[in-house]
């Protein structure tokens, strides 16, 4: 499969989306998608998903959980656009409509290893108050075009939100070829070990292959 | 056997050489082999091995020769050698040996008697006796083979014998042993004896069969192993006992003689000793056991693993122990039974496994309680981790460092009142007087001038008026010059000390004042004066003396300067005077050539002044030098009375001694005024105290001290710091506490300590710190940072900042020996040399703070520095710095001083990489690159072809390729159009960067009440409608796609009027066709069997196949799209070219050589197609469009042969009356795109304008008026031009001239103009905008761009026809609408002889008001010169529109009576001019068109040949320009005719194309989607004939005759 040359890096991102924290609100669900440059390909798993509808549970927390697998494994050529995890949280209102409670962006960790990760959401502000009282009342939020509005700088200043909740992702990232491509990614203390002979490790080993 | 005995000549010697040799070659073979053979002779044992090598490697898989032996091998592989080969030889052997050992016996009994008497003599006996037990043992060397002595060569003759004489009669064990200890004596000689002859024995037959005699040998020693069981016994229990010495002696050099002289009789006891121990005792030999032995006799040993049985691997025994063992088991009674088959003991596998069976013990953790578990935690680099000091982490070797912080002192502090601001000065001046006092300078330096003036009186004195020599001459000197410099010194010494005294009476007086004048004491300060009286004359005396030396010093020097200067001047007088004589001279010479001779001396000398005067300036002679003054003594000694009395003290006058204590009393504080009252609360309130950071880390504070009125604190505390890291810095902190609240008062950094530093030998250091902070109080204290003054009118004003001192200091702790707790040198100071070294010192000070260059300083004193040494050459340079001046810390700030080395490589390297290039472009978004995707990550995969496409558009821009497009005037109007393009692209790319909410964020609108009553009222809405409509399908942004995902759906419903199939039966000489149409006649009743081909990319689906000229199908065509180079980006997808082909076909089946035998079974039909219309829709169409619904016209060709046009005139009427007005076919369709893709964002970039601002916002109210009022209505009012600028939409429109050919082509007709008109803009090739600028925009050029471009979208086209229809007096306006299946377009609306036309400007067809098929379907708005009017009627159907535009309730003015017409100009030219026709480049063209297309259609056709029929095509190519001419006029009638009576029996299918000439490629397309090619018949031919007419301004008409013949 691969020679001792590797022209693509891959990056394995195993993970959950744990639960979030939204006092407010209650049965929601969560959509995610993957956010990725040019030059990056997704080589297996689901690049976009939607959760259960979770309630809360009814310790003092109050965290919904959902417990919702990632697994993706990406190849890319070149670390600038790199994937970016973007959640969007949506749940009923008080009529029963279906809201966005919250959007969301992370990038996927650039380091080998578990991460856990706190994102913060928000949602859009409507633009007058009025609207506010409007959308509330018929259950139309301003929402995003397209949720991966957040996963991008541009054209951000034009919007307006407001802070939500948070979503608690976690990660486990596994990265294969990198270092021979010659991005280190590992943190700077840590000395490459060459022992293990899997091309697959949490640091980022050369490849051997037979 | 006399003559071999004489050819040895000594064999004694060579013996011995031998068996040495033999032995040592043994030994490394016993290692390597562990033979267990035994060879008597060399050459004997060499072959033996060999053979026993051989007979092993015979055995396959024998690689362990160590557990087997040899013997077995051997035995039989001589077995097998020897089997019948030679008794006779067998037995010739015997004799002679017999015979030798009957002599050898005789001559051992003679050796026996004399070695007996020589016995007890010689201390070597012992050995021999020894050794002659090992002789005995070697009976059987042949057994005890590993016993490779070589005296066992000798003794084995006689074992030889011995195994004679058990042949004739088997002794009993007893009887051998006897025998064996009989013989033993004599044996020696008798084995040499033996051994010679054996050995020339051997030496005869090992020439010829070596492995024989070793055979026989060993026969008989196998022989006697059986038989005599005991015997070995025996041997092996003896074997052990001479085993060390067999060597040992054999090592002394011992000739045969030897061996005859050392036997002692007193040995004799010690060996039957031996004897005796050797029957009781048994030692296991631990030489390998021969198999024989171990095996029962006659056995051969077996080897089940040879057998191929499993042997597991035994357990591992070294050798020797299992020797031992075996030795050992042998011994024991029945010890056979513990012998395997193969000779070796039994064993069972090795019951130990390899890898542990056992489970490994961790599953334990199980049990373990969870806070048990172990928790990995990955090891974490501290970031001091370097710091630490080597051994720190030993308990014993901690260091300690000991803070003293002993207290602080205010100099100044935000409340001192004024009287402590004078009493701190008061203080400090005391203080400083103090030192002076204590240092005494004046004191030693008057000493010093004493002592210097004492010498030189000296020397004046013992040299007395005698001339001095040089030396002391010069020392004279010196002295004075010294005695000058300390005089000097002394005096400004004696001049500080008087002012400080003064300052301190000052400061004093005034501090009276001011505790009078406040009437309250705050310090406690005192000063006392004390007086010291002298003597006065003394006093007076010395005074004056002092005054006298100093003044005779002073004479003597002003004397010394005066005579100095005074030879200067004499010496500068000479040479003034001499150079004054020179100019004379000169002068002189001059003066007498200028006038006579004759002159007076006098006037001469005047001459000469004159000269000296007027010249003097002229000649730069040096100036007449001044003499020098001489000295005013007078004034000397007035200067040096003054001076003393400013700087001493006055003669008689008391010494004053100011003494400053602390002692007075303070004020009660109810005494003083409330500001004092107020200001000592709060100085009470305060406290302070110290923090200690050891390497910025806090480590330790004081206690809290309140601050006294004295502003003293003291502390007096010492901290114990035991360090494990170096230390980089002690910095203490003053705090200052003001009840709850605490602030940062000042830092003092305090330096490490030497390692030698310990608790004696410092004493506590004052170190000065001040604070910045700005303090104000409305109460007596003075406060910090503020001016103050003491003067009553307020001037001479002071700025006192906080300051003070903090004494401490810090040491090492010293352990119970007294030794330093401090860490080695090296590392405490590492840091501070690493830094240097690496860094320029004065910038790395400089960056530091320079805190305490001083101190450095001192310490590199202190420590004694070795300058010399590199390691200090930057702190030395550091202190050369600080010493000689400022220290140059770099004046400039550099920004980003690390650039280059954060530059990775240089800018020309990267600019040369091609990766980087790459991902550059593709960030500027050129179009090559937009969407690359996976940019490689390597440079070397970054391929050159990647950049060859975009290189070569770049080298375009200037080289214009004809070849593409055939027409050079096309291809300059190509590029020109891309570089529009591309300007339009790059500010589309821009503009696309904008976002405005909308785009970011969905959002309800507000809704209107009227809205808000629309949703009420949609709650009513019924679920499921009787008649439901088709749903807009959710959009699917284009991101996300890929190949396969989008697909195409094609509704083909029905279709009307399709061509009938003519019948051909009248003509003549057609029978044979006739017959087989007659055959089938019911098939020849149905007219035609149409069926729909749908081609999209080269993918072709069809419809089944229906009857009739009004086929209804109903089918749903899936057709899969691909978008080019999988990028399914919404820029891309509208810029898609491809187009769809709905082909309308007849299926015609022909019956084909049908076979008479079986004619009942079989009917062979041929189908084949017959091209009838098409119609074709631009994928961009649909794409912007979503959906495309509704009844097309389809393109017939203007002559299709075999085919009528006649409406069938048949029953259904009731479309018939509706149709009447049109003609030709129709299809109805639904096309649309799943999934839905959301179309381009059009983009809202405002340009810029030259319009009038008014009229802008007028055109933008009434555009989103009418976008709020009929959303789906088309308005425009302001369009962009082909500059990117908004232009107002009448500006374009204006009376154009048509070409003057077309006008002049039927003057007499009008209709026939404007039809004529109307071609000549549809022939113009139709490009939509959205095509060619990829974004969602519409440009509009003018006219005269548009006919220099030759391409354009439907704007253009209406913009050019509405001109030319105004010209030629209609009227004409231009409609902004919606059709299909264009989508929003613009057609032209004329009104003629009272009826109203619709023009569709790109077909040149038109349509009456009332037409059903008109493709018009909306129509938004009407657009002439002067105005635009909306339309604001019910319905936007052109049937049902009025459009009368001056009623304002049923259209919408722009200019109206409030907002009139400006006046805008045209953009449009006046006038058009028009190139003529080019007939020549128009007929090159056709040819090229024709021979295209012909290898274009062999092409299609790989598997079959394509013939042309020359005959038609000449014939077809004359139709054409009738065609042309007729305007495609119905003229089938004329062509069959002419056609069929040309051709005769060929059954013809074919039509013309006709299209305007844009590029090759489209006309290649519509060839192709037209299937002529796909005629299967054998004997088909073709026939094409192209035609291009051309028309004014390059326009071309493209006329294609196709044509398939069938042979009948």
């Amino acid at each position: 499969m691969a020679t001792s040359n590797p022209s693509v890096f891959l990056l394995s991102v195993n993970g959950q989306i744990e639960g979030a924290n939204f006092p407010e609100y209650d049965n929601l669900y969560c959509k995610y998608s993957f956010v990725y440059g040019h030059d990056w390909a997704p080589t297996s798993g689901l690049e976009e998903g939607i959760t259960q509808i979770t309630c809360k549970g009814s310790e003092s927390s109050h965290k919904l959980i959902w417990n919702f697998p990632l697994e993706t494994t990406f190849k890319s050529t070149n670390p600038s656009g790199w994937p970016q995890l973007v959640v969007s949280v949506y749940g009923p209102d008080v009529f029963g409509n279906d809201v966005v409670r919250g959007y969301g962006a992370t990038h996927i960790p650039f380091t080998p290893g578990q991460h856990t990760r706190t994102i913060p959401m928000f949602v859009p502000e409507p633009t007058w108050r009025l609207q506010k009282f409007t959308s509330w009342l018929l259950g139309r939020r301003p929402e995003y075009t397209d949720p991966k509005v957040v996963a991008q700088g541009e054209g951000r200043e034009v919007t307006r939100v407001c802070s939500q909740g948070f979503v608690t992702v976690s990660f486990h990232i596994i990265t294969k070829d990198m270092k021979k491509l010659g991005y280190d990614t590992g943190p700077a203390s840590l000395v490459n070990t060459q022992s293990a002979t899997s091309g697959w490790s949490t640091e980022e080993q050369p490849y051997t292959m037979e | 056997m006399k003559e071999r005995q004489s050819s040895e000549e000594d064999p004694g010697e060579t013996l011995k050489r031998t068996l040495r040799a033999q032995r040592q070659r043994q030994k490394k073979r016993l290692l390597g082999h562990s033979s267990a053979q035994e060879s008597h002779v060399e050459e004997i044992s060499t072959i033996q091995h060999h053979s026993e090598d051989e007979g092993s490697a015979e055995k396959a898989g024998d690689s362990g020769a160590l557990s087997r032996p040899p013997t077995g091998s051997q035995r039989s592989l001589s077995g097998r050698q020897h089997s019948a080969s030679s008794q006779h030889l067998d037995s010739f052997v015997t004799r002679r040996l017999e015979e030798t050992l009957r002599a050898a016996r005789s001559k051992g009994e003679s050796l026996q008697q004399q070695e007996a008497s020589l016995e007890p003599a010689s201390r070597l006996q012992s050995l021999r006796d020894r050794d002659a037990v090992t002789r005995f043992d070697k009976i059987d060397p042949d057994r005890a083979g590993r016993h490779d002595d070589p005296l066992a060569l000798k003794t084995r003759v006689t074992f030889r014998e011995a195994a004679r004489r058990t042949e004739k009669g088997l002794p009993t064990a007893e009887e051998a042993y006897n025998f064996f200890t009989l013989n033993f004596e004599l044996e020696p000689q008798d084995g040499t004896e033996k051994e010679r002859k054996k050995r020339k024995k051997q030496k005869k037959t090992t020439e010829k069969d070596s492995d024989e005699e070793g055979g026989v040998e060993e026969q008989e020693a196998a022989e006697v192993d059986e038989d005599n069981p005991d015997e070995n016994v025996d041997q092996s229990e003896a074997a052990p006992l001479v085993r060390d010495e067999e060597e040992d002696l054999f090592v002394i050099e011992q000739s045969s003689r030897d061996f005859l002289e050392v036997k002692k009789a007193e040995y004799v006891g010690y060996r039957k000793r031996i004897q005796q121990e050797s029957e009781l005792l048994f030692t296991p030999s631990f030489r390998t056991v021969p198999t024989t032995i171990k095996l029962p006799e006659h056995m051969k040993p077996r080897y089940l693993e040879d057998e191929g049985l499993y042997v597991g691997e035994r357990p591992k025994i070294s050798l020797t122990n299992e020797n031992i063992l075996e030795n050992r088991i042998l011994k024991i009674e029945e010890g056979k039974k513990w012998f395997g088959d193969d000779g070796r003991i039994m064993a069972l596998p090795d019951p130990i496994k390899e890898s542990s069976t056992r489970p490994p013990l961790f599953h334990m953790e199980e049990d373990l309680d969870p806070a048990l578990h172990t928790v990995y935690r990955k090891a974490v680099k501290s970031k001091y981790a370097n710091l630490y000091i080597a051994g720190a982490t030993d308990p014993e070797g901690d260091y300690q460092l000991d803070v003293d912080v002993s207290g602080l002192i205010f100099s100044h502090h935000p409340l001192f009142s004024r009287e402590h601001v004078l009493g701190a000065r008061l203080a400090q001046l005391y203080d400083q007087y103090l030192t002076r006092q204590h240092n005494n300078l004046t004191g030693h330096l008057t000493d010093k001038l004493k002592g210097l003036r004492r010498a030189l009186r000296n020397i004046h004195e013992i040299h007395g008026g005698e001339s001095l020599n040089q030396a002391m001459q010069r020392r004279i000197s010196e002295y004075s010059l010294e005695v000058r410099n300390t005089r000097q010194l002394r005096d400004s010494e004696q001049e500080k000390d008087r002012t400080l005294l003064k300052h301190i009476v000052k400061l004093w007086k005034e501090l009276k004042a001011l505790r009078d004048f406040q009437k309250f004491t705050n310090t406690p300060y005192k000063l006392s004066l004390r007086r010291e009286n002298v003597d006065r004359t003394l006093d007076e005396q010395e005074y004056e003396d002092e005054i006298l030396a100093e003044l005779m010093e002073l004479e003597a020097e002003i004397e010394a300067d005066y005579q100095k200067k005074f030879a200067e001047y004499k010496k500068q007088l000479q040479d003034w005077k001499l150079c004054v004589r020179k100019q004379k001279t000169k002068k002189k010479k001059r003066k007498k050539k200028k006038k006579g001779k004759a002159q007076d001396e006098t006037e001469e000398e005047d001459e000469y002044q004159d000269v000296s005067e007027s010249e003097g300036p002229v000649e730069e002679g040096p100036p007449k030098p001044e003499p020098p003054e001489k000295p005013d003594f007078e004034s000397i000694e007035q200067q040096v009375r003054e001076k003393a009395s400013r700087i001493r003290r006055k003669p008689g006058e008391s010494i004053l001694i100011p003494e400053l204590s602390a002692s007075g009393n303070l004020t009660a504080s109810e005494l003083c005024p409330r500001s004092e009252t107020a200001r000592r609360e709060d100085v009470t309130r305060r406290s302070l105290f110290v923090k200690i950071l050891y390497n910025d880390k806090e480590v330790s504070r004081t206690d809290s001290r309140s601050l006294n009125t004295d502003f003293r604190v003291h502390f007096g505390q010492i901290f114990n710091l035991r360090i494990v890291n170096c230390p980089q810095s002690i910095n203490l902190q003053v705090f200052e506490e003001i009840g709850s609240s605490c602030y940062l008062l000042a830092q003092v950094f305090v330096p490490v300590p030497e390692p030698s530093v310990v608790a004696d030998r410092v004493s506590l250091e004052e170190f000065e710190f001040s604070s910045n902070q700005r303090v104000m109080f409305d109460h007596e204290g003075v406060g910090s940072d503020v001016p103050l003054s003491f003067e009553a009118d307020g001037s001479n004003k002071q700025t006192l900042l906080t300051s003070g001192k903090l004494s401490c200091r810090v040491y090492w702790g010293s352990g119970e020996d007294g030794v330093a707790l401090a860490p080695p040198v090296s590392q405490q100071r590492g840091g501070l040399h690493s830094g240097l070294s690496r860094l320029d010192a004065v910038t790395f000070i400089g960056a530091s703070g320079l805190y305490d260059m001083k101190k450095i300083g001192e310490w590199a004193t202190r420590s004694r520095l070795d300058p010399n040494d590199p390691k200090n050459a930057s702190i030395m340079q550091l202190l050369k710095v600080a010493t000689s001046g400022e220290v140059t810390a770099p004046e400039y700030f550099r920004l980003e001083q690390l650039q280059e080395e954060f530059n990775f490589v240089t800018d020309e390297e990267l600019e040369r990489s091609k990766r980087f290039r790459l991902l550059t472009l593709r960030n500027q978004e050129v179009a090559e690159f937009r969407n690359y995707k996976c940019v490689p990550s390597l440079e070397r995969e970054v391929t050159d072809k990647v950049f060859q496409e975009y290189e070569k558009r770049l080298k375009e821009g200037e080289v214009v390729d004809t070849k593409e497009h055939l027409d050079s005037h096309r291809a300059l109007v190509a590029k020109y159009l891309q570089k529009i393009r591309e300007s339009v692209i790059n500010r589309f790319l821009l503009a696309k960067h904008h976002y405005i909410l909308s785009d970011l964020v969905v959002e309800e609108e507000i809704p209107s009440i009227g809205i808000l009553g629309l949703n009420l009222f949609k709650l009513a809405e019924p679920k499921r409608p009787l008649k439901p409509q088709r749903k807009a399908r959710k959009k699917v942004t284009a991101q996300n796609l890929s190949d396969g995902d989008i697909k195409l759906l094609i509704n083909i419903i029905r279709a009307y009027d399709i061509p009938i199939r003519r019948p051909q039966s009248n003509k003549p000489g057609q029978s044979s066709q006739c017959a087989i149409q007659g055959s089938d006649w019911l098939l020849s009743q149905v007219q035609v069997r149409p069926f729909v081909e749908v081609s999209f990319q080269r993918m072709v689906l069809q419809t089944t196949t229906a009857d009739g000229p009004n086929p209804c199908w109903n089918e749903e065509l899936q057709l899969p799209f691909s978008a080019p180079n999988g990028d399914y980006s919404a820029a891309v997808l509208q810029s898609v070219k491809d187009e769809v082909f709905i082909n309308i076909f007849d299926e015609v089946v022909y019956e084909t050589g049908v076979k008479d035998q079986d004619r009942a079974k079989s009917i062979h039909t041929r189908v084949e197609k017959h091209w009838l219309g098409s119609v074709k829709i631009p994928f961009s169409t649909i794409y912007s469009q979503s959906r495309i619904d509704g009844t097309f016209k389809v393109h017939t060709p203007a002559v299709l042969l075999g085919y009528s046009k006649e409406r069938s005139y048949g029953t259904n009427g009731a479309y018939d009356t509706m149709r009447n007005l049109s003609e030709g076919a129709f299809i109805t369709l639904f096309i649309t795109i799943e999934p839905q893709l959301v179309p381009g964002e059009s983009v809202r970039e405002k340009f810029d304008s030259q319009e009038d601002e008014r009229l802008l916002q007028a055109s933008e109210r009434f555009e989103r008026e009418a976008a709020e009022g009929y959303p789906d209505r088309p308005c425009i009012t302001t369009i962009i031009d082909l500059n990117g600028k908004t232009i107002f939409v009448t500006r374009y429109i204006r009376p154009l001239n048509p070409p003057k050919e077309l006008l002049d082509a039927s003057l007499d007709d009008p209709q026939e103009t404007t039809a004529l008109v109307a071609r000549f803009v549809s022939l113009i090739p139709s490009l939509p905008d959205r095509v060619s600028f990829s974004g969602n925009c519409d440009l509009w050029s003018t006219c005269d761009q548009f006919l220099t471009l030759l391409a354009g979208d439907e704007e253009e086209h209406a913009v050019l026809l509405c001109n030319y229809f105004l010209f030629m007096g209609k009227k004409a306006w231009l409609i902004i609408g919606t059709a299909i299946p264009e989508g929003p377009t613009a057609y032209v609306l004329t009104f003629e002889q009272s009826r109203y036309l619709i023009w569709n400007p790109s077909s040149a067809q038109y349509y009456g008001q009332y037409d059903t098929f008109c493709p018009l379907q909306t129509i938004g708005c009407l657009v002439n010169a002067d105005n635009v009017w909306f339309n604001i009627q019910e319905y936007t159907s052109p049937m049902t529109v009025s459009f009368d535009t001056t009623k304002a309730n049923l259209w919408k003015p722009f200019f109206s009576r409030s907002f009139s017409h400006p006046g805008l100009s045209s953009v449009q030219p006046e006038q058009l001019v028009y190139r003529g026709t080019d007939k020549a480049a128009a007929a090159e063209l056709q040819d090229r068109i024709e021979k295209i297309l012909k290898e274009k259609i062999m092409e299609w056709r790989p598997r079959h040949p394509t013939r042309w029929n020359r005959y038609c095509t000449t014939t077809l190519k004359q139709f054409l320009p009738k065609l042309e001419v007729s305007g495609g006029q119905d003229m089938a009638e004329g062509h069959r005719h002419e056609l069929q009576s040309l051709l005769g029996d060929n059954n013809i299918s074919g039509f013309p194309l006709h299209m305007p000439f844009s590029e090759i490629r489209p006309i290649i397309e519509a060839v192709y989607s037209t299937g002529v090619h796909n005629v299967q018949a054998s004997n088909v031919e073709f026939a094409l004939a192209v035609y291009v007419h051309p028309y004014p301004n390059n326009v071309l008409s493209v006329w294609v005759y196709l044509a398939s013949l069938v042979r009948t």
